[in-house]
Formats: C-alpha cells, structure tokens, sequence
C-alpha cells in the first residue's frame, strides 16, 4: 500500500509540472503566435517587419534546438515557423524538427509535422529521405487518421527513388474497406504515375477497378489518372469509352448520392472530367464519338439551370461536341450555347464564349460572322482581359484581306498594355501575321518597326532574326527584293536621323545590320552619311555593348563604299575613310574586348581593300558562302598542338564526366595512358563531313594551313565567318531555295458584293456609332465568307508554310542549291553542329534488321512469319506492322556497308561507335558463311527456328525477331570480351551487352554499370551475375529511353568481373548512340498531320542534297531517310512529302519536304526545342552518305 | 492541375500560400505579390480569370480569383482546368470555411493556418481536386478535430505520456 501511495507521490510533482508547463506552453504559444500576428499588423515598414521576424526566427531556433521542448511545443513552434516562412522568411532550421514531429509526435502533432513537411520542402530535399521509414510505418498503422495523413504527404511530395519502398503497401490501400483511405490511395497512385509513370505500369488493372469502385468519391479519383493517360494515347484506352459514357449517364441521370449535387447539379465537377476524357476518346474516331452523342445531347439538354456550374458543364459539352467527330444536329445545338455564352451580361460568361470561339472557329468560321459586333463590342470592353482574348480571335480569323485593320487593332492594343507576358504573347503574333499576309513593303516595314520598338527587348529573339532573315533570303524576284530592302533602308535611315534614342538595342541591331548591307542599294545615299549615322550610335552611352559590335560589324560592311573601292560614293571618299580610320583608331584600345578585336579588323580590312572584298563581299549572293562548320581547316594546327603534347579535346559533357569519376576512388591500378592513344585516334576519326569542307578550300590535309591559321590574317578570313558576332548571320541567312508551297489559294476573289449580303450586321438601324461599327466589321470580317476555304480552312491544312507574299515566283537560282549545305539553324544548333561534326565521326548508321545481312532474301520471309507466328514483345497489331515495314525495303548495299569489317568499316561506318581508346581485340566479324547457311536453313524450315541453336549473337529471343544492328565489339581482355547490339524495340531501345567468358574457368560476380545522363534507363536486365561459366555467354539488356533531344550520347560504363581466386578486375566500356536508334515512325494520317502541324511551335528548316535528281528525286530520297531513319512517310503529292516521326514515347517531329530548285528543302516542326535541329543533322548525314 | 493556391488579404499580405509545384522560395514570395499586383487592380466588374505573369508559367496558365470581403481566394491553375469549374470550387471551400470556423473571417486563417490547410488538404491533393462534395469534406475534418479533442485528453493522463 504504501509502495503505491509512494510511486503516487513520486509521480505527482512530475504531474504537476506537467501540468503546468503544457498549460503554460500552450498559453504562452498561442499567445506568442498572436503576439507575433499583432505586433506585425502594427508595423508599418517592411524593414521593422524583417526585424521582428529576424527576432522571432532567433526565438523559434532557441525554442527548438532545447531538449526540453515537448512535443507540443514544438507543434505550436511549427505553426509559428509556417507563418513565417510563408511571409518569405526562410526557416529552414525547422525542416528537421518538422520530420521528426511527423515521425515521433502523436496524431495531432504529426498532423502538424506533415503539414510542415509538406509545406516546407521539395520533392528534391535531401531530408525527404528521413521521411521515408515514418511514411512506411504510419501506412501499416491501424489508425485510419494516420493512413490518411500518410497517404496525403505521399500525393504531396515523395522522393522518386523511394516509391518502390512504399508502393506496395499503396496498392494494398486500394483495397481498403474505408472509401476515404481509397480514395488517397488512388490519388497517391496518380502522383506516382506523373513522377515515374514505369513504376506504376504494372497496376493499370488496379485502376480500372478503382473507376468500377462503388464509392463515386474514389471513382472520380480514378477519373483524374485515365485523362492523363488518354491524354497520354488516347488509342489504348478506346474500349472504355463505353465504360465512361455509361457513367456519365448516371451522373447526368442523377443516380449519384445526393451529397455529390452542387446547387442542385449532379456531381459537375465529375461531369466536368467525364466529357474531357470523352473529347479526348472521340477525337478523330467516329464509332467511339457516336457512342456518345446521346449523353451529350443528354447533359446539354440537363444543363438549364441558370447557374455558373451548369454553364461550366455546357462549355466542356461545346468543346468536346467540337472536337469530336461531328454530328450535325449536335453542333446545332453546340453553337447555340456559344450564341449564348457571348451574349450573356455576364463578363464570365462572355468571356468562355470567345474562347470557345477561338476554339471552333477554325472549323466553322460562320459562327464569328454571327457574332461580329458583339466580338466588336468586346474589342473596347473595359476589361483588358476580354480584349485580350478577342485578339487571339481575331488572331485566328486573320487573312489578307483583313490583316490591315487586325494588326492595327492589335498594336493599338499593346501601346496601351503594360504587361510583359501580353507583350510578349502579342509581338510574336503580330510578327507572324506581318509576315503572312503583308499587302506591301511599306506596311510591312513600319509594323515591324512598331513591333520592334513596342516589344523592345521583351520579344523573342527569333522575331528579328526571322526578319532579316526574311530580308536576306529575299524572294524569288530580284527586283521585289531589292524594293523592299531599299525601303527598309530609307526608313532606318530617316529613323536615325530623327531620334535614335528611344529604340530598343533589339532593334539598333536590326539596323545596323540592315544599313550594313543594303545601304548601298540606294544610288542617292552616300556610304559616309551612313557610316556617320552609324558612329553616333557607337558613341552613345545607352548603346549596349553587343549592339556596338553589331554597329562596327555593319561599318566594316560600309568601309570599302567609302573607302573608294567599288562603291557609289566614290566621290566622297575620303571623308569616309577617314571616319572609318578615326572609329578604328578610337576603339583599338576599348576596355571591350570584343569591341578592340573588331576595331583592329576593321583598321586591317580599310586598308587592304582586296581582302576586304573577299571577307565582306558586297551583295554577294548568300549561297557563295560556304561555311565550313567542321573547322577542317584547323585540323593542322590541331594535329601540331596534340604532337606537342596538348590534351585533345573533350566535348563538356565527357569532362564533366571525367571529373566526376576522378573525384570517385579509382579501383584500378592506373588508368590507362588516355591522351595518347585518344590523340592518335581522334585525328584519325575527324573527317570533315565532305559536302561542308569540300568547297571551302581550306580543308584539313593542306599543311601550310597550321600556320595560317595562327596568322591575324587567315584568322579573319576563316573564323569570321563562323565565330564573329555577325558571323552567324550570314550562316543563317543563307537563302534556303524558297521552301515555300505555291499555295493554291491565290488571293482570295474579292466580292464586295457578296461581303455586303453575308455581313449584314444584326443590330438594324444605324446610329453614327453603329456605323463605325460596321464598317469596322466588314473590315475586320472581310473574305471570312467568301474565303473560308482558302484561309480559315487552309490553315488547319498542313503545311502552309510562313510565307511573306514575294516568295511566291519560280526563278530557281542555281546558287540556292548549292548552299543548301550550310546550316540555318540559329546559334546554338550551329555550335550544335559543329561539335557533333568536329567530335563525333558517327553517321547515324542504320539499324540492321533481324537478318544478317548476307541472308538472301528467302531469310526475310521465313522472319517474317516467324514474327507473326510468335510475338511475345509486340504488344499491338501496329508493332507487328512496324516491323513488317521496316524488313521491307533495306537494300543489299546499305547491308554491305552495315557489316562490321574492322579494317574498312571503322572510320566511315562503324555499326556501333566506339569511344576509341580502351579496344584492345576487337571480335572478329561474324562468320558470314556459317550465318547464311544457317539462315537458308530457317528459311527452309520455319516452324523449326525455336529449335535451332542460339544465333551467333546470342539475342534473348523476344529480342531476336525485332531490328536490330549487329554486335559490334566493344572491349575485351584475356577473359571477358563484350559486345553489344541495339535493339530497335516499338517503345524503347534495348541496349544488348553481351559478356563472353573465354577464359577456361569461371567468373564471378560479374556486374554492369552503365551512364548515361542524357538518357533514361527504363529498365535492365541481367546487370549482376553470380557467376559467368567457362566459355559461356550470357547477355544483359538495357531498356534505354531519349527524353531530351542529342544527336548523338555517349554511354560510358564498367564492367566489372572476379577470377575465381584471383583479383577483381573491370572493363571499360562505351559507346555511342545516335538519336536515329531513338526515333519510331509516327503513323498520321494526312489530316492529323494538318493538325498538329498547326500546334507545333518549333521549327527549322533547312536545303538538303536531293538524291537521284533523274528519277524521281523526292521518292527516292524520302525513302532512303525512311530506311535509315524509321520515319513514317504520310503521304507524297507532286513534289512536296510530308513525313512523321517521333521520338521513343515522346514527342512527335513532323517534316515537310519539297522538291525545289534541285534541293530538298526541308521544314521541321516539333513541340521540343532540340529536336529538329539534331533530326536534320541525322536528315544531313543520311542523304550525304548515299 | 492546381499550380498553387494562394490567399491574400487587400494589402496583400499572404494568408495562406500552398504551391503544388516547386518554386523557390524567393519565386514563391514574388509570384505572390505579383499575383497580388495583378488581382487587386481589377474593378469588381469584371471577369475572375486573368492570364497568368510570367513566374507562374505564361500563357497556359490562368489565375482564377474571387474576392470576399478583406480576402481574395486566387487558384493558379494550367489549362487542363475549367475556370468555371475551379470559381465554383473556391466557393466550396469558402463555404466549407465558414461551416468550420462558425462564420469564418480574416483572423480565423491567420491563427488556424494548419487548420485551413487540413481543409484544403481535403479538397486538392497534390495538385488535384480530389473531393467537392462538402459534407463528406466537413465529416473528415470533423473526425480530426474529434481525434484532436480526445488526444487533449490522453495526453493529459501522465501514463499515456511518458
């Protein structure tokens, strides 16, 4: 008895203070977070704010680095440390009290501690990681609450490495008999998805089973994971639309719970989702959309309370009634909510009513004719945002007959906006109807002037470069582009005469490059008025410095004008020269360094006017240029300096590399000696691509060059052109044979007549405003009637490229083709290939089919059949397709050119690319007599193939019968000697390591480590072996995928093996890839193509050599680079091709090809920046190879 | 998806600020002033959706904002949302604000921050909207503050706590 009464006393102080201090802490803390929330009110600066804080921050860090804060209070301390951190003070010291309150706290407390988490930290932070094991324990907690809160961080942040530790006990969840617990375990799984979608491939069918849930809470759950994946390939999911249109029908039919109604709407927000997934299922397939019409007409017909949801509810109808297959009476229906929608008083509403304008107004352009003054009304609504949105109506109903008053309205627009994005949005647009629909020079100058002075140094850069760019490539007759550069001439020069000051640098270099070049097209100008034009710019503060290196370049233009050399102003020749001399002079010693280096040009080139002639010829013909990206030329300088002992060159990302590797133990003895052995091989291997050095002149075997090259002399001639600021200039302009359709639409007949009937405007009579109005409208609408075939419609059809009206005649100059060489691609691309040229001799070597390539043609059949009898890796009837196609064409030579016969093969086209150095024994080729009987064999007895013995090249036999290269030889040592092949598989590329034992014992734990940050692996197989058996083979599978565009990626690695009692050792292994081993084709039809055509942004364009200029130029030359680079041909008519293809699970690139002027000029257009520009590379080499 | 949810008050001092995607912190504190900027200059009669600035994603993203009182609810969302539907789903969350705060105002956000984000945290998870039905929201929060209110309790009896 006593020992109770003793143990309670002992206890009770310890109760007490307790007590005490949990009351006192939670008093005390609440009432410090609202002294903290009072006492910041009542400051007025945001110094004194800063220092209450700093203060606070000191506070909250002492509170929680003491041992003796309790779990409580440092929940309260954590609210403050939200607060504070959401005011934009960092707080980070909490971030690892924040996990451990999650971790240790009670429920309250870790509810708190998650929020923090959550709050706080990203989904890189390193802490996160601590988090993992709480995650884990809280998911198998017996506390619904705790599940809950688990599963709420997971869908927040989680770090990726990590989802594998927990995902099974999140696919358990979705069992879970609570709905709520269901519900968080689907939205976790979503989150998985979108982060590492591979890792959630294997539950589609758990998925399925959550849309089919009988709580709607997890159902609509379900809904957000299938529109991403719909959105993703809407083909895969086509039989559930049934599945969705049913659901739909009950939610609109009201067979929800009533708790889901909203105002008394069944569940919109479900309805909301179900009708986007249904736009996305029934885009383009017209037995999906039809199961659908029914439901729509249902939820239009539902939707008639007047209440924001239910029109939410209306415009997705509209959207997906638009975008899927059409139904009349559907669409009916459809514009009559539109009508609607921008008639309502209602700002909201009106506003969704010109989006969905916008939207549909391509196919149906009559509905913005219905509609005209009420989107007139708009153009001068109050609210910025509706005018806004009326321009890119208006953006979109543009043609050549309205583009006058369109773009007027536009820039009227943004002279009064003052928002960047706006600015921005709206420059591009108006520089590309400028460019599309310009009635004459004059305008189209002074609107870019405008846009260039109004986007300043907002705009992209691509705006003026297409501009003079535009300018320098000219049309097709002499006598346009000379007007209009001369125009462009005048009126820069009356704008420098007049206030220079206010333009934007953007814009100082437009001019400056254009007075540079075409100053001396105009006969009454006089070279030294211009050039003094010029120098007043340079000795303007304001001017930037890039800018000035642009005005010196366009001095240096002039100089030779009025140098007295060849130019008109003969006459006041002295004067000029002498302000050359002076300008020269005067910034020789600039603190700029670029700046000196061209004035010292510039004092070289005035006085020898030969050599000026020859580096800055005037008027030349872009097309003389050739630009020599390779840099052959210095070939000899760069063989002398490795003799001496320099270290080769190593393209930034394999420094990177080394570096990381240096920084790593070496487990090798010593590494082997790299600058050697690397020198001798990489001199060997640069090759200048032939077509690009060929007429340069200054190729690499010439050996007086080295010396040259170190020479002020040589140096101007040869790196200008590449390398100086302006230097890319003419690399980009140079003309590309206008890649321009002949549209068919020749402006459109221009009725008035007929314009007078169709717009006859609804509001009847005609006040002085009103008739503004209208007039304003049957400008503004003009040719939307009579010309809705050649315009509206026109451009969703495919390829109507940008054009400006000139390009239209056919005068093919033979210039144009032989510059088609000469990359166009702005700088990066540029540099892009000059590296790639310069570093990499890897063409991009065609994949080799599953038959070797000696196998007669029998082979090919039995494979086919084969592939057909068995496909265990071709998921869909497409794949088989694929293949089939891709077996049909390749031709015996390029077969022959594919075999990997060391001695010839290596430097032009070695079917796999080596890193050069570490081949010590590369693998003898394969033997090609055993192949071929081998494969005559199959070919007599097809059924027999499983049985045969393995081939030669040891595939895994899902892999066999899919394209692929031959093993080509990678390393090998007295034991192990590996190889590997590509496997060219519909979803990915499967790198095949195969490792041979070729030793007499065996080999243990042998393991493969592979990297390559440039590409992702998506799954391997077969990196680790315990053991490797004598003389044994044994092959390991990289699943490989290309997220960003390269042309080409090295993928560096380590093989690393035991002797049985002996020491470890470790190969090293690279190679190289190509993005034609990532591309797939992409099978469109001719409208899809249009489409999204239209909605892609990037684009490049290049001339590229025609192959069998005889025959049939176009055909054979788009299926040679169908061959080699698995492009898709959608279709071919007359002369132009249009050609898609995508990158593996990526993005598409879509190519429009013509034949002109005896180059295939080529457009590219893709959603991803790189990709075009490294596709023409590989287009470059395929075509050159031949 | 829902990019970020922000509150501020008329001066635009932040009342919650959740980002669903990560930004830096200096980013977060300049998307929310220029949030604010471009919000508070709007008359009352116009539309609640504005082009997104710059910092939050140009032009594919909207702001979504309704304004109560001394607040204003912005929603940052990406064009896969319909703007009708996120303004009627602020009007859910305001109205499920004041079932649990007893006729909510300013103060209550400002001292029960972890609470708003509790209730927000049923609506959208992780970017998305995962409940809009409000009396299923309230039944969850309800049975939080349930548990809240026997922990106070447990947690009072020394056995559970040591």
């Amino acid at each position: 008895m006593s020992d109770v009464v003793e143990r309670t006393l002992t206890a009770l102080p310890g109760l007490l203070s307790l007590d005490l201090q949990t009351g006192a802490g939670k008093l005390s803390s609440t009432s410090k977070l609202g002294n903290l929330i009072r006492s910041i009110t009542e400051l007025t600066s945001k110094h004194d704010e800063e220092k209450l804080i700093k203060r606070e921050l000191a506070a909250i860090k002492e509170q929680v680095s003491s041992p003796n804060t309790t779990m409580r209070q440092m929940k309260e301390t954590m609210v403050r440390s939200i607060y504070c951190e959401m005011l934009g003070y960092e707080a980070d010291f909490t971030y690892i009290h924040a996990i451990k309150l999650a971790q240790q706290g009670s429920v309250l407390e870790k509810r708190v501690g998650y929020l923090a988490v959550s709050l706080f930290l990203n989904e890189n932070h390193e802490l996160l990681l601590l988090l993992v094991n709480t995650v884990l324990k809280d998911l198998q907690s017996t506390n619904l609450i705790e599940v809950c809160m688990a599963l709420t961080v997971v869908s927040q942040i989680f770090p990726r490495d990590m989802i594998p530790a927990i995902l099974p006990l999140v696919e358990e969840k979705l069992n879970h008999p609570k709905e709520i617990i269901r519900r968080k375990a689907v939205q976790a799984l979503h989150k998985f998805y979108l982060i590492a979608p591979n890792q959630v491939q294997h539950i589609h069918s758990k998925f399925r089973k959550a849309l089919c849930d009988k709580d709607p809470g997890v159902m609509a759950a379900s809904l957000h994971i299938y529109l991403q994946m719909i959105k993703e390939s809407a083909d895969s999911y086509r039989d559930l639309a049934g599945s969705f249109v049913t659901i739909l029908k009950q939610v609109v039919g009201g067979k929800l719970p009533v708790d889901y109604n909203y105002h008394s709407v069944p569940a919109p927000w479900v309805q909301i989702q179900l009708l986007r997934i249904l736009a996305l299922l029934g885009k383009d397939d017209q037995s999906t959309s039809e199961l659908m019409y029914d439901v729509l007409d249902e939820s239009i017909r539902r939707a008639e309370i007047n209440h924001n949801i239910t029109y939410a509810i209306l415009f997705e109808c509209v959207k997906t009634i638009y975008t899927i297959h059409p139904k009349e009476e559907l669409l009916e229906k459809a514009a009559k909510c539109i009508g609607n929608f921008v008639l309502s008083p209602k700002i909201n509403l009106k506003y969704l009513g010109l989006k969905a304008l916008t939207y549909v107004v391509q196919q149906d352009a009559n509905l913005a004719l219905q509609h005209q003054m009420t989107i007139i009304e708009c153009l001068d609504h109050s609210d910025i945002i509706i005018k806004r949105e009326t321009l890119e109506l208006l953006f979109r109903i543009t043609n050549a007959q309205n583009v006058t008053v369109i773009v007027e309205k536009m820039l009227d627009f943004l002279r009064l906006c003052h928002e960047d994005y706006a600015i921005i949005d709206l420059v591009a647009k108006v520089a590309e109807l400028a460019e599309k629909y310009a009635p004459d020079n004059r305008w189209f100058i002074e609107t870019m002037s405008t846009i260039f002075t109004v986007g300043g140094e907002l705009m992209q850069p691509d705006i003026p470069s297409n501009f003079l760019r535009l300018l320098a490539e000219g049309s097709d007759s002499v006598e346009d582009d000379r007007l209009l550069r001369t125009y462009a001439v005048d009126s820069y020069v009356s704008l420098l005469q007049t206030n220079p000051t206010k333009l934007p640098q953007r814009f100082l270099q437009v001019i400056s490059w254009v007075l540079g070049e075409y100053s001396h097209l105009v006969d009454d100008l006089s070279p030294c008025l211009v050039i003094d034009l010029l120098v007043r710019l340079l000795e303007r503060p304001a001017v930037a410095s890039d800018t000035r290196s642009w005005v010196m370049t366009a001095v240096g233009k002039l100089s030779t004008g009025a140098g007295g050399g060849t130019g008109a102003g003969g006459g006041t020749a002295e004067g000029g020269a002498g302000l050359v001399q002076r300008v020269s002079q005067q910034h020789s010693s600039s603190l700029d360094t670029q700046l000196r280096q061209q004035a010292l040009e510039l004092q070289l080139l005035s006085q020898d006017p030969e050599l000026h002639t020859r580096v800055l010829p005037r008027g030349a013909v872009w097309g003389s240029l050739e630009v020599d990206s390779s840099l052959s030329f210095l070939d000899g300088f760069v063989s002398e300096a490795l003799a001496r002992g320099a270290a080769p060159y190593k393209p930034p990302h394999q420094r990177q590399e080394e570096l990381r590797q240096e920084k790593a133990l070496s487990l090798e003895p010593y590494a082997l000696s790299l600058p050697i052995s690397l020198s001798s091989c990489s001199i060997a291997d640069r090759q200048s691509p032939t077509l690009l050095s060929i007429s340069s002149g200054l190729s690499g075997n010439s050996t007086e060059l080295p010396h040259r090259a170190g020479s002020g002399s040589l140096k101007l001639e040869g790196v200008k052109r590449v390398w100086g600021k302006d230097g890319y200039l003419p690399q980009r302009e140079v003309p590309e044979g206008p890649s321009i359709l002949q549209e068919a639409s020749a402006p459109a007949p221009q009725t008035f007549p007929q314009q007078g009937g169709a717009l006859t405007p609804p509001s009847a009579d005609p006040s002085e405003e009103d008739r503004d109005k209208q007039q304003l409208a049957s400008s503004l609408f003009v040719g939307l009637s009579s010309h809705n075939s050649t315009c509206l419609m026109g451009k969703p059809e495919a390829p109507v490229p940008q054009r400006f009206r000139r390009k239209h005649k056919n005068t093919d100059s033979a210039s144009a083709s032989s510059s088609s060489d000469s990359s166009h691609s702005p700088h990066d691309a540029a540099n892009h290939f000059l590296y790639s040229s310069l570093l990499e001799e890897g063409p991009a070597s065609p994949i080799m089919l599953a038959q070797n390539s000696l196998a007669p043609p029998k082979r090919t059949e039995a494979n086919g059949t084969h592939t057909r009898g068995d496909t265990p890796v071709l998921p869909t009837a497409n794949g088989v397709a694929e293949v089939g196609d891709q077996e049909a064409p390749p031709s015996l030579t390029m077969a022959n050119e594919e075999a990997p016969s060391p001695g010839v093969g290596r430097h032009r086209d070695p079917p796999l690319l080596m890193g050069g150095m570490k081949l010590v024994q590369p693998c003898p080729p394969h033997p090609a007599p055993r192949a071929s009987t081998q494969s005559s064999a199959e070919g007599a007895d097809p059924p027999q193939l499983p049985e045969l013995p393995p081939e030669p090249d040891h595939l895994p036999p899902e892999l066999r019968n899919l394209p692929h290269s031959d093993m080509a030889p990678l390393a090998s040592d007295q034991s192990l000697s590996l190889s590997c092949c590509r496997v060219h598989r519909e979803d990915a590329l499967v790198l095949v390591l195969q490792m041979s034992n070729a030793c007499g014992a065996a080999l243990l734990d042998v393991s493969v480590e592979l990297q390559c940050h440039e590409l992702k692996v998506a799954s391997l197989r077969g990196n680790a072996l315990e053991s490797l058996p004598a003389q044994s083979v044994r092959v390991c599978w990289y699943t490989l995928l290309m997220e960003a565009p390269h042309t080409h990626v090295m993928v560096t690695g380590s093989v690393s093996y035991r002797e049985e009692s002996g020491p470890s050792h470790a190969l090293e292994i690279s190679s190289k890839l190509s993005l034609a081993d990532f591309l797939r084709p992409l099978v469109l039809s001719t409208e899809e193509y249009g489409k999204l055509w239209l909605s892609l942004s990037q684009d490049v364009k290049q001339n590229l050599t025609l192959l069998d200029p005889d025959g049939d130029p176009l055909c054979s030359s788009l299926s040679v680079l169908k061959d080699k680079l698995q492009l898709h041909v959608v279709d071919i008519i007359g002369s132009e091709g249009i050609v898609a293809c995508k990158l593996l699970q990526g993005a598409p690139c879509l190519l429009h090809c013509r034949v002109h002027a005896g180059a295939l000029a080529v457009w590219l257009r893709s959603p991803v920046p790189g990709l075009p520009d490294c596709l023409l590379y590989h287009l470059q080499r395929a075509l050159q190879e031949r | 998806m829902i990019k970020a949810i922000l509150i501020f008050n008329n001066h635009g001092k932040p009342r919650l600020s959740k980002f669903y995607e990560h930004y830096s912190e200096d980013t977060e504190q300049q998307i929310i002033r220029e949030t604010f900027h471009l919000v508070s200059k709007r008359d009352e009669n116009v539309c609640n959706f504005l082009e997104g600035g710059i910092l939050i994603g140009g032009s594919d993203n909207k702001l979504i904002y309704r304004h109560y009182a001394t607040l204003y609810f912005v929603f940052c969302v990406d064009s896969s949302e319909s703007e009708l539907g996120i303004l009627d789903l602020i009007q859910v969350f305001v109205e499920t604000l004041d079932k649990c705060f007893e006729n909510v105002c300013e103060l209550d956000l400002i001292f029960h921050v972890d609470k708003v984000h509790n209730i927000l945290g049923e609506m959208v998870m992780g970017g998305m909207v995962l409940e809009t039905n409000m009396n299923e929201i309230i039944t969850q929060v309800d049975s939080q503050n349930k548990m809240e209110k026997s922990e106070t309790f447990i947690f009072q009896s020394p056995r559970q706590d040591r």
